[in-house]
């Protein structure tokens, strides 16, 4: 009975999760209920006796009484409960073999534990050490020639007037971020390498063929083109969101004031961005060590590994090549421990700026 | 159509006439290296062989490339891999992701703040490629498929999502079905889910695609490559340009080694691409509807 007046709600009203409030702020990931929902949504409260928990103090309900009441919401969280311990927990505890000799055939239980040795090689390893300035490199080379590009695009698309026309272009520019590394790289290589189609229309010329794909100095600008190509249309549906979010009142007020086109974008449009620009520069940053693993493993072998090798390629190569698990292991523990503390000093700054962060300062 | 604000200037040509060029070459630089991938896979052997390479204008049409890839080798075999692991995996990681979703929604049911917690703890922290790798040894998981599903079945961040989409939905609808005495699964399927299409849709193309697209857990966990998916056979086929034969010696004979073709090296291009291309237009439209929007949102 109930279902069919409940069913009646008109769905297409939620289909924007936030509604249309576009103006409220970002909320940040949060290790708890948002405050605002949690706030107003004092059903279950009310429910079993007007008692608030959100009102603090003593616990309303014992352990048991709300077990009871909420089981079923329990057994539901459980399978992916489940498998993020089984495939993330514990494999995050299987790190202690950074401070073994681990032999797969003895198992860690078995295994020799020596201390640090593993981290003491590891920074006098200078193959470490050039994986880890490559990194920096290409993180270094995208935040300035990557960065801007989906801001600047998506100014240009926020600019189109005919909404059949944005739309059009939106979907196009976005579709290549569902495509695979293996096919971008593979088109590229299509279109750019040594049988590609530049060298083929050159060849066909009377020139020489070129092989952008092999070249281990125009490496960083060709990663930097396959991930523009990839993600950058992609990565404009944020700054969309934050253009609509801006009060349009202000352009009129400033065309009437006779601020043209360009200054509109340079002392409305730009401002208006600018919290989240901030956020996810700090964000990048926090993700330096993070370039993404699979184009380059896939380009490593082709340019080599003085220009390719990323710290993510660099553990691969070492442990599953060499079977020098406990190296490998270390390797990914310190590469994990330093880009943790790179997000937490991101954030930090983040809150220093007046921006929420990723996590609400508490 | 459009909807130029009274106040703003109307637009000069020149500046319509650039705003068009741009517009035009940015989808032109997407758009043209699938049209010759596809044009080249299409083409017929001799059209390929003039253009001495891929073919820009079109001359001529041949199937005789995807022929040889579904005459039942190596490539039909990881197509079928590809979209069986794709299937099964966006049905486990749908289902869970959901339920969990659905789970935690509720402000103030027991636990829900630790676990909640623990979701979001790996956006912080990953567990490493050589533990992860060690676990799905001991677990005897290596040449299974279930290697390259259940590692990455859960995505928190598309938990999130869908949790932060259930939590906007009004307290009183699920409420007076739950006084009417339904259950929380009933609540789910029958009221939530069907005024969530499309938050559901969005979350099951991200699965999809990363199912269909993943490449890295094979490389890792499949080392027979009798069970590659597509893109594993796209790599060593396509991008580094090598025959694709089987493993066991006695089975090359029969199973057809393919030497490199170049049209039948972009029809395998064309094959991956081909379910993201048809999939999208469907589930394009939620994205400017702002279902990513609040997701980014939190």
């Amino acid at each position: 009975m109930s279902e069919n007046r409940v069913d009646s709600v008109p769905a297409g009203d939620l289909t924007s999760p936030a509604g249309s409030g576009t103006a409220a702020p970002p909320a940040p990931l949060t290790t708890s209920a948002p405050p605002g929902p949690a706030a107003r949504r004092t059903g279950g409260g009310a429910r079993t006796g007007g008692r608030d928990r959100t009102g603090g103090g003593a616990r309303p309900h014992p352990l048991r009484d709300r077990l009871r009441r909420d089981w079923q919401l329990l057994l539901m969280a459980l399978p992916a409960i489940g498998l993020l311990a089984v495939f993330h927990y514990v494999p995050m505890l299987g790190n202690v073999i950074a401070f073994q000799d681990y032999s797969p055939h003895v198992g860690i239980a078995e295994s020799p534990w020596i201390g640090f040795a593993n981290f003491q090689w590891l920074l006098t390893d200078q193959s470490f050490w050039d994986a880890t300035l490559n990194t920096l490199t290409i993180t270094a080379f995208q935040l300035v020639f990557y960065f801007p590009i989906p801001i600047l695009l998506a100014v240009l698309l926020d600019s189109v007037l005919n909404p059949r026309v944005r739309l059009f272009v939106q979907s196009i520019v976005y579709m290549p971020h569902f495509f695979s590394w293996v096919l971008v790289v593979t088109l590229f290589q299509q279109i750019l390498g040594g049988a590609g189609l530049i060298s083929q229309l050159l060849r066909a010329n009377g020139y020489d063929g070129i092989d952008v794909m092999t070249n281990p100095d125009t490496f960083l600008l060709l990663v930097t083109a396959e991930s523009v190509w990839k993600d950058a249309g992609w990565g404009t549906i944020i700054f969309l969101a934050a253009l609509a979010a801006i009060n349009q009142n202000l352009y009129e007020a400033a065309a009437v004031d006779g601020a043209g086109r360009w200054r509109r974008i340079w002392h409305i449009t730009l401002p208006g961005l600018r919290p989240v620009i901030i956020l996810l520069l700090i964000l990048r940053l926090g993700d330096a060590l993070n370039v993404g693993f699979e184009q380059f493993f896939l380009q490593r072998d082709a340019v080599g590994r003085e220009a390719a090798e990323v710290l993510d390629t660099f553990i691969f190569w070492r442990t599953l090549v060499t079977g020098e698990w406990s190296y490998g292991a270390a390797a990914g523990l310190v590469k994990g421990v330093v880009g943790l503390l790179l997000i937490l000093v991101a954030n930090k700054v983040a809150h220093r700026f007046g921006e929420q962060g990723i996590y609400k300062k508490s | 159509m459009s909807t130029r604000p009274a106040w703003e200037e109307r637009p000069s040509l020149p500046g319509r006439l650039t705003k068009g060029l741009t517009l035009s070459v940015i989808a032109l630089i997407v758009l043209f290296p699938i049209y010759i991938v596809m044009l080249t896979s299409l083409s017929p052997a001799a059209t390929v062989n003039e253009a001495g390479g891929l073919v820009v204008v079109p001359d001529g049409f041949s199937l005789a490339a995807y022929r040889e890839l579904f005459s039942g080798g190596v490539v039909t075999r990881s197509v079928l891999v590809s979209l069986g692991v794709t299937a099964v995996g966006t049905a486990v990681s749908l289902v869970c992701t959901v339920l969990a979703a659905y789970g935690l929604s509720r402000p103030g049911s027991v636990f829900h703040r630790p676990l909640l917690f623990m979701i979001l703890l790996t956006f912080l922290f990953t567990p490493g490629m050589i533990p992860s790798y060690l676990l799905v040894k001991s677990l005897g998981l290596i040449d299974s498929y279930w290697s390259l599903i259940l590692p990455g079945a859960i995505s928190a961040f598309n938990l999130v999502v869908m949790r932060a989409f259930f939590m906007n939905i009004p307290e009183e609808v699920p409420d007076s079905a739950r006084i009417d005495g339904a259950s929380e699964f009933r609540i789910l399927t029958r009221i939530v889910l069907p005024m969530s299409k499309g938050v559901t849709a969005v979350v099951g193309l991200f699965y999809a695609v990363g199912y269909w697209n993943a490449f890295f857990n094979a490389i890792l966990y499949i080392n027979d490559n009798a069970k590659w998916p597509l893109q594993l056979v796209m790599r060593q086929y396509v991008q580094q340009g090598q025959a694709l034969t089987l493993n066991g010696a006695s089975d090359t004979a029969s199973a057809g080694a393919l030497p490199p073709n170049l049209a039948i090296q972009m029809a395998i291009v064309v094959l991956a691409l081909i379910p993201v291309l048809f999939i999208y237009p469907f589930v394009q439209k939620h994205f400017t509807k702002g279902v990513i929007i609040g997701a980014v949102k939190g």
